[in-house]
């Protein structure tokens, strides 16, 4: 355990000092620490998915609070709650329909002994989901109930359980972290083939002699590309440089060594040439509920120019950078400033920045935000792993990963545990 | 038209701001004319004020000025020649046409008594008669009139003694038009007024095409005279009239040489028209050289000064524009410069600066082009045998190829040069050289002060009424006109916030940074990229622009578009700050017809990131291409309001403004 805390505070220290960047980077290493992190948990015997969530949760909330703005962490730390959830519930339920399959086969005639066990069976189904419940809008409101059904629940869970299969109870225990650590094997997989996913898309989107505009790197949209260039598609690619990190020139480069024709331009530029661009394929930091995107800077401008010039604008997102959170003032709240050393040159503005004018405030402000907002409406499409959807579908495909109940990543009070 | 122009720039003041008037001292020189201080002083005898003769049909007439003119109804007849010319109405001849304008009906009475007695035809040739007149510069039509006007039967020499001066402000048209009015002053009724007029006319009836033949002839004669004599043959006043009139003759001086030949018989209206055609034919600017045209650009080269090797990797969409690697003909420039002889000093020193881009910004360009051009006159002497103005137009001719050589010329330095050719085209043949080259230096003085220097003083004085305490302006690379705003609302003690945009490869904000936190302004330096971040803070966004074009786009620093473009998607008011000499009437819809190309090398090379600068490998390869773009068009749509020095206007106003300065340029 003591080794299991230092990991989480050696990857703690990595996104405070944001050190890791990128969203799949980050992604793929939470993934990987959470893994971890089940992997050492002890089970109890009863209430072995509730304790696994209470030691993701409480891993879960450091995580996010180093990097807030980082929302690979929170989307990666949801995403194996509700792993944990499912495969819980599919145990039970499989446990259950096994009881009842037994019992089914056992007496087959009797109608009446039929409908208890299924009765009981969605009982404990029902039973299982009530106990693994974090504080949800429900809980919280119905504080007594709730603390009155888990004891309740529980012991009569144990109850049941105990009468029938107290034996593979261990190995049940067994299996569930045994599954959840399959499943969030399948994620780190996910993540890291996304790219291969969104990419064999490609040919679909892009069509013979296409002009495309990207601005800054993405390696989603890098792949997205040359996985077109490979299938013998010729097209030419605009690269704005992305001021002010200038991936745009490492991506131009990497374009050029695949044998694209690329021109790269300046960020001013944009709309300048949009006119003459047929689609725009941008990458993503992250995808909100409501279909905004959480972009590099300068995708905002860009995606009103292609909306000016009706453009489309396609976001490539693999599935980790879907989050389950609606943004309230994202240009502010879901942004971070940088320094503004990559602006100006410390050394020829000192004098500027050091005259505070008698009140104490300095004269020279200077803005280096990271990220954009675009918002939903400027989107005409984002290709994520499952395939294309609309801005308005996005809700929903997020749906699929998250459970309703861990959109606040919190440690559980003790009461449940 | 041209009568309700004048008490309309006095009754109505709205106008005044935009600029639809003609100044106020134009008027007086129109008063002090013998006839229109003899006629009477009621409003019309403004008609023969210049602001007839500036052909500029603006207003709206406004409905009581009908009833204005109704009284007086005398004015109408003499002030619709006038109106031929500024009529572009029937493309073919037709007599009723003439006066069909006019609107009062004693004007078409007296023609038809004028018609009873002369008949259509001849009427409309005497005015033909006299054009070739109006043609001639002030000093020779003075001597052909009183010289050689063989058997032309006409009295003009009645008229001379009182109203040569005016007429000749005009064109012909005028010549008859004094009497009239004269006439009027001693209480003539109406019927007086057609007798005359109608026995005016048969007399110059009497011309026959072989007449005028022979009439045009003595003029040229006489023109060819006038020019060896010199000034002497003008009189101490008729100097002050080649200083007034010169302008609107000079309108119509090349065209109408032209149209000697082309056909005598044709109607004045139609002359006029045909001027005004050709005129316009004539300023249509040449189309710009295309580089995909291979032909073209190989015969361009062999004439160039300035060896530029072509970029690489040029830019596919952009081939029909001139692509070529920078930096490197400096060095070989500096060495060619004692060799060359046909390029003046100065004018080179200029060139230099543009190349190696030492001055830049469209004001600053523009200065030191004609600085340059002004130096230049000023050692200009006359070859031999050759023609000031013919010789002169062509050595700035071949100083601009050279300049365009060294860098494509901007806008506003298209429209300086325009102004100083049609100088030099109008000089009046009269002057000696010395005195000549005195007006043009003083011309382009006069230029640079009103034109750039004190309208950036107006637009300053315009725009910073727009600035409320707790404004935060955002401004967009650096234009001189919106930091002289910004250090001008700040002398006012104004509180206020400045947001620079800046963007690559020039970088331009960070002197404007540099310079605005010097004077104290509290300034936020951002780069373009996070304009839509920075936006919602920003109240008003003030842009610098080096042309607006005629369909309202705004063509400026590339980066301008994206930043109007976000500001309008948030709702932040875009004021595009230019001074009216950058207005052209050309038209753009995107920013790749026609833009400037960078230095490519710039774009690659990013200062203070070696982890970026790495291209060098891949310079070979075909398939990299830099672009550099230096400017785009901003549509119209994004622009809340231009701010010039004739006052705010909305874009579309532009080419309201774009027609009037080009009248302006005559009276200059």
């Amino acid at each position: 355990m003591p080794d299991m805390q230092a990991l989480v505070n050696e990857f703690l220290v990595k996104l405070k000092k944001r050190k890791i960047e990128g969203s799949q980077a980050t992604a793929k290493q939470t993934a990987e620490l959470i893994r971890s992190v089940i992997s050492q948990q002890r089970v109890p015997y009863s209430n072995q998915a509730g304790a696994l969530m209470d030691a993701v949760n409480a891993v879960g909330e450091q995580l996010i609070a180093a990097n807030p703005v980082e929302l690979a962490v929170g989307n990666i730390v949801r995403r194996v709650l509700h792993i944990i959830r499912e495969e819980y519930l599919s145990l039970t339920t499989a446990a259950v329909a096994g009881l009842n399959l037994l019992s089914v086969s056992d007496d087959e005639d009797d109608t009446e002994h039929d409908d208890h066990p299924v009765l009981s069976a969605a009982a404990v189904a029902a039973a299982a989901r009530s106990t693994l419940r974090p504080p949800s809008l429900q809980t919280l409101l119905e504080d007594v109930p709730d603390a009155t059904a888990i004891p309740r629940t529980s012991s009569s869970g144990g109850d049941s359980e105990g009468k029938s299969k107290s034996a593979d109870k261990s190995s049940r225990t067994r299996k569930l972290k045994h599954d959840v650590i399959e499943a969030v094997n399948e994620l780190i997989q996910d993540i890291s083939t996304c790219h291969e996913q969104i990419a064999e898309q490609a040919v679909e989107h892009i069509h013979q002699n296409e002009v495309i505009l990207t601005l800054g790197s993405s390696r989603t949209v890098l792949e997205f590309l040359c996985a077109a260039k490979e299938k013998k598609r010729s097209f030419r690619v605009f690269v704005a440089e992305g001021a002010p990190r200038y991936q745009g020139h490492l991506l131009a480069k990497e374009l050029v060594s695949r044998g694209l024709q690329t021109t790269l331009i300046t960020d001013s530029a944009v709309f300048a040439m949009i006119s003459r661009v047929n689609m725009v394929i941008v990458g993503a930091h992250a995808v909100m509920a409501n279909g905004g995107v959480i972009a590099p800077v300068g995708l905002n401008m860009v995606a009103l120019a292609a909306q000016r010039h009706a453009v489309p604008f396609v976001v490539l997102a693999g599935s980790h950078k879907l989050c389950p959170l609606y943004p309230h003032n994202p240009e502010v709240l879901l942004n971070e400033l940088r320094s503004p050393s990559e602006l100006l040159d410390f050394g020829e503005f000192s004098e500027c920045m050091d005259f505070g004018s008698g009140t104490g405030s300095p004269l020279l402000h200077v803005v280096n935000p990271t990220f954009d907002y675009v918002p939903p409406k400027l989107v005409s499409l984002f290709i994520t792993d499952t395939g294309g959807h609309n801005p308005s579908y996005m809700y929903r495909l997020i749906a699929d990963y998250y459970s309703a109940d861990d959109l606040v990543v919190q440690r559980r009070p003790a009461t449940g545990s | 038209m041209d009568s309700r122009r004048t008490p309309r720039t006095v009754i109505d003041p709205k106008v005044r701001h935009v600029g639809f008037f003609a100044p106020p001292d134009r008027a007086n020189s129109g008063q002090t004319d013998p006839i229109s201080t003899s006629s009477s002083p009621s409003p019309p005898a403004a008609d023969i004020s210049p602001s007839g003769n500036s052909l500029s049909p603006v207003m709206i007439p406004p409905p009581r000025q009908s009833s204005d003119s109704r009284p007086i109804p005398l004015v109408h007849h003499p002030a619709s020649p006038l109106r031929r010319e500024s009529i572009p109405s029937g493309s073919s001849y037709n007599p009723s046409d003439f006066f069909a304008p006019a609107t009062s009906p004693t004007a078409s009475s007296s023609f038809a008594s004028m018609t009873a007695v002369g008949g259509y035809g001849e009427s409309s040739d005497d005015v033909v008669a006299l054009s070739p007149g109006r043609a001639v510069r002030g000093g020779s039509f003075r001597a052909s009139a009183s010289s050689s006007f063989p058997g032309g039967g006409f009295d003009l020499t009645a008229l001379k003694a009182s109203s040569v001066p005016a007429s000749e402000l005009t064109t012909v048209s005028v010549v008859n038009m004094p009497p009239v009015i004269a006439e009027k002053a001693g209480g003539a009724s109406v019927e007086m007024q057609n007798n005359r007029t109608a026995n005016l006319k048969p007399a110059k009836e009497k011309t026959t095409k072989a007449e005028r033949r022979a009439l045009q002839e003595a003029q040229r004669a006489a023109k060819a005279a006038a020019k060896a004599e010199g000034s002497k043959l003008l009189g101490g006043g008729s100097s002050a009239v080649t200083s007034v009139n010169v302008k609107p003759v000079k309108g119509t001086k090349t065209a109408s040489q032209k149209n000697d030949s082309v056909s005598v018989a044709a109607s004045d209206k139609k002359v006029g028209d045909r001027l005004a055609e050709k005129d316009r034919k004539k300023e249509v600017p040449q189309p710009r050289m295309q580089y995909d045209d291979k032909s073209r650009v190989d015969k361009a080269k062999r004439r160039a000064v300035v060896n530029q090797t072509e970029a690489r990797n040029r830019v596919e969409l952009f081939r029909h524009l001139p692509q070529y690697e920078h930096g490197t003909q400096l060095p070989d420039l500096e060495s060619k410069f004692y060799q060359l002889d046909h390029v003046h000093p100065a004018v080179y020193k200029v060139g230099l600066q543009y190349l190696s881009g030492d001055v830049s910004g469209g004001n600053a360009r523009c200065i030191a082009m004609l600085q340059a051009f002004r130096e230049a006159i000023k050692d200009y002497l006359t070859p031999p045998k050759k023609n000031l103005c013919r010789d002169l137009t062509a050595k700035i001719s071949s100083y601009v190829s050279f300049l365009i050589e060294c860098r494509p010329l901007s806008i506003s330095m298209g429209n300086a040069i325009r102004f100083l050719k049609s100088r030099i085209a109008k000089l009046p043949l009269t002057l000696s050289e010395s005195e000549a080259k005195a007006l043009l230096q003083s011309d382009i003085d006069r230029f640079i002060s009103e034109k750039i220097i004190l309208a950036d003083k107006v637009i300053v004085k315009h725009a910073v009424t727009k600035i409320r305490d707790g404004d935060v302006l955002l401004t967009y690379g650096s234009s001189s006109a919106v930091e002289m705003i910004l250090l001008h609302a700040h002398e006012l003690g104004k509180q206020f916030r400045v947001v620079i945009v800046d963007s690559r490869p020039k970088l331009e904000g960070q002197l404007l940074l540099r310079r605005l936190v010097g004077k104290g302004l509290n300034c936020t330096y951002t780069h373009i990229n996070a304009v839509s971040y920075i936006m919602h803070e920003v109240t008003r966004v003030f842009l610098g622009a080096s042309s607006v074009l005629c369909n309202g786009t705004v063509y400026s620093r590339v980066g301008t578009a994206c930043v109007a473009m976000v500001a309008h998607a948030l709702r932040v008011p875009v004021l595009v700050c230019c001074e009216a000499y950058k207005f052209h009437e050309r038209v753009q819809l995107d920013s790749i017809c026609s833009n400037e190309l960078g230095d490519p090398d710039a774009i690659s090379k990013v200062p203070g990131r070696v982890d970026l600068n790495s291209f060098d490998h891949l310079a070979s390869s075909e398939k990299l291409q830099l672009l550099n773009l230096i400017y785009d068009a901003t549509p119209s749509d994004y622009i809340s309001m231009i701010i010039t020095d004739y006052g705010m206007v909305p874009p579309t106003s532009v080419p309201v403004i774009v027609r009037e300065y080009r009248r302006e340029h005559l009276w200059i």
